[in-house]
């Protein structure tokens, strides 16, 4: 099953989204007071472009994803980027097994990439000579980062298959009518 | 089954990755505030949109609401200048005992407001992004306060904008020392006690059967980074470790660190 070719209005958006998400994750405090959860929603564009988009799209997504967000962060630069690609490429090879059309498929996604993203994150992490902070709280916001992006992937989706229906071309309908294999009838032919 | 093409993008971004996290800490630093310039542009935005609701919330509030501010700073800077006053009589005699033993003079702090543009985009780091650079002598190290206490220190000064390593994060160990029974230790970094991100871990020295509750944590000035005195929290409970050897107390930072809007810098 092939994906649909990305135009440049798509490709466009999902440059601007992305850069814009990395930049929402260190503004917004509100979500920071309470918990201390930053705005991420990297892996839920990630679901949306691995579920819809080709393997290049995806990849690119996820590296672009990855090296911005660590520009503004205190981890290693590249840190982010295995995470949000293997989320990517897994679910690009497994699209064909995945219910990508219902919300509710779309909404567990997005949850389980907002957990599985910074949980991959911290282990990279820990095979590198830092020491992030984790402690008990950190459960809570996991959790908090993957109703997040639950929430946020089945919104992404929409915008997506908007720009798509938008500005890609449609899809050229052909009849199965062919003038050289027409049944022309008789004279003696006479309908009933 | 992977085909040709996945197996060369797993080995591409695999290398590249590895090559990336293994970076020369220089080098690595100088592609990051490259890629980071990137955000210059909405950094400007924000800054723009910050100092317009600003103005506009001051052109909204009545004149009444502006003569009581006035006043109340007016009252404010005249209480400041009579504690400004007895702390310059306690400076110069703090200079001239320390001069009486043989300690070196300590040099006056310039504070550098600096207002705070961006925060952690992760949950296991505890830094932000303040608007002063290196073009503003921004230095590894420097002390970053605010009114209500520690805040921690500059980490990585970039040309315009510079991260701040806020205390209880991997890179802001602190020296501390217990104001009422002067035992020593040090706020422990790496750790995740609560939600706001204002409870921090603080390690004694040794058992100290006289803390409790409610003392107050201040900077030793050992360590070198920070001066001693700076007030880093209140202790909120304690408890023995390692068969009463150590004592461990959760403290709740000063400074609410998740509420900066901005900060001052020490500058020697």
């Amino acid at each position: 099953m092939g994906a649909p070719a990305m135009n440049r209005f798509t490709a466009g958006f999902l440059v601007l989204a992305i850069w814009l998400s990395a930049f929402a994750q260190t503004q917004f405090s509100t979500l920071r007071d309470l918990l201390s959860v930053p705005l991420a929603l990297g892996p839920a564009l990630v679901c949306c472009v691995a579920l819809g988009q080709g393997l290049g799209a995806t990849v690119t997504v996820a590296v672009l994803s990855g090296l911005l967000s660590d520009s503004l962060s205190a981890s290693p630069l590249g840190a982010a980027v295995p995470a949000l690609f293997l989320l990517g490429f897994t679910l690009h090879l497994q699209r064909h097994l995945i219910l990508r059309d219902q919300r509710f498929a779309q909404f567990w996604i997005g949850l389980g990439a907002g957990v599985a993203v910074p949980l991959l994150t911290l282990a990279t992490l820990g095979l590198t000579r830092s020491q992030p902070a984790a402690g008990a709280f950190t459960p809570v916001q996991l959790l908090t980062l993957g109703l997040l992006n639950g929430i946020a992937c089945p919104a992404l989706f929409r915008v997506l298959d908007l720009l798509h229906r938008t500005f890609d071309y449609r899809p050229l309908t052909s009849s199965s009518f062919r003038p050289d294999r027409e049944t022309v009838r008789g004279r003696q032919f006479r309908p009933r | 089954m992977l085909k040709r093409t996945h197996y060369l993008v797993l080995i591409g971004v695999g290398t590249l990755t590895l090559v990336l996290l293994n970076l020369p800490e220089p080098l690595q630093a100088r592609v990051k505030s490259v890629i980071g310039a990137s955000f210059l542009p909405l950094f400007g935005i924000r800054a723009a949109t910050d100092s317009l609701l600003d103005r506009a919330t001051y052109q909204a509030l009545p004149r009444s609401t502006l003569i009581d501010n006035l006043l109340r700073l007016e009252r404010e800077n005249a209480e400041l200048r009579v504690s400004i006053l007895r702390a310059n009589d306690a400076l110069a005699e703090n200079q001239r005992l320390r001069a009486a033993i043989g300690a070196p003079p300590r040099g006056p702090w310039r504070p550098r407001l600096a207002r705070v543009v961006g925060r952690e985009p992760t949950t296991w780091w505890r830094t932000l992004q303040i608007n002063l650079g290196s073009r503003d002598d921004l230095k590894p190290d420097q002390v970053v306060v605010n009114g209500d206490g520690l805040v921690g220190r500059v980490s990585q000064p970039g040309l315009t904008h510079s991260r701040v390593a806020l205390v209880g994060d991997a890179e802001c160990g602190v020296a501390v020392v217990v104001r009422e029974t002067r035992d020593l230790g040090i706020i422990k970094p790496g750790q995740t006690l609560s939600g706001d991100g204002g409870l921090v871990e603080m390690t004694l020295m040794q058992n100290c059967p006289g803390i409790m509750a409610g003392q107050t944590v201040t900077t030793s000035g050992l360590g070198g980074v920070f001066p001693a005195g700076l007030p880093v929290g209140t202790i909120v409970d304690t408890r023995n470790e390692d068969g009463n050897v150590f004592t461990t107390a959760r403290v709740r930072l000063s400074a609410n660190l998740n509420r900066l809007e901005e900060v001052w810098v020490l500058q020697p």
